[in-house]
């Protein structure tokens, strides 16, 4: 079910600039793997282009090649709609559809897809939101509008969206910046659960964060402001908050950076 | 903090007395600037409210005038004999018309607003939305006397195929049927102020549209929506309250537009079965083309008319707004 990401050589530009340069990384199947490195080093869009949300911003594009085990996401004549049924997406600020139900939201992928019967449509969801560790909060409000919920709540709600259409992949967009601590815990808690099913894939601004859920990390980092970000390193988490190989990334770890 | 912003009137104890001491202890509520601008706003707030009562003093009272002298059902006569003794008129024919004719205009125009404000926003590059969005303000521009000559010089004479078309596959719903006279109908009114209210809903709905959150966007994306699911899952619900304020916008344009409709439509005192049949009236209409002939008794009578088009207005605004709050608990963007 999980999947494993191979990205070659993957430039992207907004326009005539180019936002980030030549990365080339591996991304095991059920692994977690944190991207951290200081604002503007283009984490975020890198992460836009594995599941191809990075061309809907105007004058977006992408050279290189991002591989989901065999299949070529870029390929031609692969449509960027079902590269994103494949590869899920979670955001900065939750995002529920704020005119749909709790019960809405959580099938609304489900509804693009395909036809379900409402039972097959109420045990998906109701996996779902237990896979979202939400359950127990809504189950009995289901048809209450999801944007009532706290902030912690629409996130995991947003969680169980995305895990509903049982993607290959996970990408999570500094999914609890937002959030306060208890619910930021119960986000990190969700992702060592998820990742027995999904390939997770995370950017975080929080260091701790990053050591805590992830298997791998990659360190991003820009020359300077208005040149393109680039991948430092990506190592197993342990060896990059303890013995990383290239400085850079150490004194960023260690908060020494300009 | 200074915590001396009330009015002077509750002047504290222990301060000395005299204007400039007591300018001085409220200095936050006197500045010149400060009470230049409330007295302006305010004044503009009670100036609204004072020329709303006059005008509702002004047709309540006139209409009352005539409508006692009203020998027939005011609301239910299929006549306007003002000069009869005793005067028996009713507005039912121009209720009727002016409802219908609004009706089509909004079935013809709400969704071809839509969709251009979708168009706009969702699917036209920018090089080609900035010119369209140029040419609808244009057409907004044009006054309505010319859209009304138009109606009449180009609308009418090209309308026959349509209506033989209609008369061919929707006649037998009676109310789509042709008898071959000329098309100065309330269809053709309807068409025409649909026309007119396009530029109007279609502004206001892309505006709505294009404050769409782009997280909302993006939420549909990432679960592989394509443009249209998009749309539909995101754009349209966000939407919704502005699309139908814009329509309400549009229909009282519709509701009140006099001389488009005078110079297309050719009046009569009846109600015909089909839309398609010649004649009818409404209450901008009617009032336009009898105020200048009327006695005064009769201009009282037609004020008790336009009263009337003044209630179903505040009517048509209040249940759009109730269609508004009704889901409002779903509407909210998140915090």
């Amino acid at each position: 079910m999980a999947k494993r990401i191979d990205v070659s050589g993957l430039t992207a530009y907004y326009g005539s600039h180019k936002a980030i340069e030549d990365i080339s990384m591996t991304v095991e199947p059920r692994s977690v793997t944190a991207f951290i490195g200081p604002s503007g080093c283009g984490k975020s869009t890198f992460l836009r282009t594995l599941n191809r949300m990075h061309e809907v911003t105007p004058g977006g594009r992408v050279e290189g090649k991002v591989m989901l085990d065999s299949e070529d996401l870029y390929g031609a004549g692969v449509d960027p709609v079902s590269v994103r049924r494949e590869v899920g997406m979670v955001f900065q600020r939750p995002n529920p559809f704020p005119t749909m139900s709790i019960f809405d939201n959580v099938a609304a992928g489900l509804r693009l897809n395909g036809n379900y019967k409402k039972s097959q449509l109420n045990d998906i969801v109701e996996k779902s939101l237990k896979g979202a560790n939400l359950w127990n909060e809504v189950k009995d409000r289901l048809n209450k509008p999801g944007s009532g919920l706290s902030g912690g709540q629409q996130q995991r709600l947003c969680i169980a969206r995305a895990i509903a259409v049982e993607p290959k992949v996970l990408l999570m967009d500094e999914p609890c910046s937002a959030l306060d601590p208890i619910s930021t815990l119960a986000i990190e808690d969700l992702i060592g659960e998820l990742k027995e099913r999904f390939t997770i894939v995370i950017v975080t601004h929080n260091m701790q964060q990053a050591a805590r859920v992830s298997d791998r990390t990659a360190f991003f980092n820009l020359a300077a402001v208005g040149q393109p970000g680039r991948l430092i390193e990506i190592d197993d988490t342990e060896r990059i908050f303890s013995n990383p190989s290239v400085q850079a990334t150490e004194d960023y770890i260690s908060g020494r950076f300009g | 903090m200074d915590t001396t912003t009330q009015h002077n009137d509750a002047a504290p104890p222990l301060t000395p007395t005299g204007p400039g001491a007591h300018k001085r202890a409220t200095r936050g509520a006197t500045r010149p600037g400060d009470r230049i601008f409330l007295g302006l706003s305010r004044g503009s707030g009670i100036l609204l409210l004072v020329i709303m009562a006059a005008i509702a003093v002004f047709l309540t009272y006139r209409a009352a005038l005539a409508i006692n002298k009203d020998d027939g059902n005011f609301l239910t006569t299929f006549e306007w004999n003002t000069g009869l003794l005793p005067p028996q008129f009713g507005i039912a024919v121009l209720a009727f018309g002016t409802v219908v004719s609004s009706i089509v205009a909004m079935a013809l125009a709400v969704p071809v607003a839509v969709g251009i404000a979708l168009f706009l926003t969702h699917y036209a590059p920018r090089k080609l939305s900035g010119p369209i969005a140029y040419v609808i303000d244009l057409l907004a521009a044009v006054p309505s006397i010319v859209y009304g000559l138009w109606g009449a010089l180009v609308l009418v004479p090209h309308l026959n195929g349509l209506y033989g078309w209609l008369d061919d596959y929707f006649g037998w719903t009676g109310i789509l049927s042709w008898q071959g006279g000329a098309p100065r109908s309330l269809l053709t009114v309807g068409i025409l102020l649909a026309i007119m209210i396009l530029p109007i809903i279609t502004n206001v709905s892309r505006e709505v549209f294009r404050q769409v959150p782009q997280m909302h966007e993006e939420a549909a994306l990432a679960l592989g929506a394509t443009r249209w699911e998009v749309i539909r899952m995101s754009v349209l619900p966000f939407g919704r309250s502005g699309v139908i304020s814009a329509s309400m916008l549009g229909l009282g344009r519709a509701l009140g537009e006099t001389m488009a409709v005078a110079t297309v439509l050719s009046p009569t005192f009846d109600i015909k079965a089909s839309l398609l049949d010649p004649g009818g009236g409404t209450f901008a209409q009617n009032i336009a083309s009898k105020f200048n002939e009327a006695t005064e008794f009769g201009q009282d009578a037609l004020i008790a008319s336009g009263l009337v088009l003044f209630v179903i207005t505040l009517l048509v605004n209040g249940a759009a707004r109730m269609i508004i709050n009704r889901r409002k608990e779903y509407s909210g963007a998140n915090a």
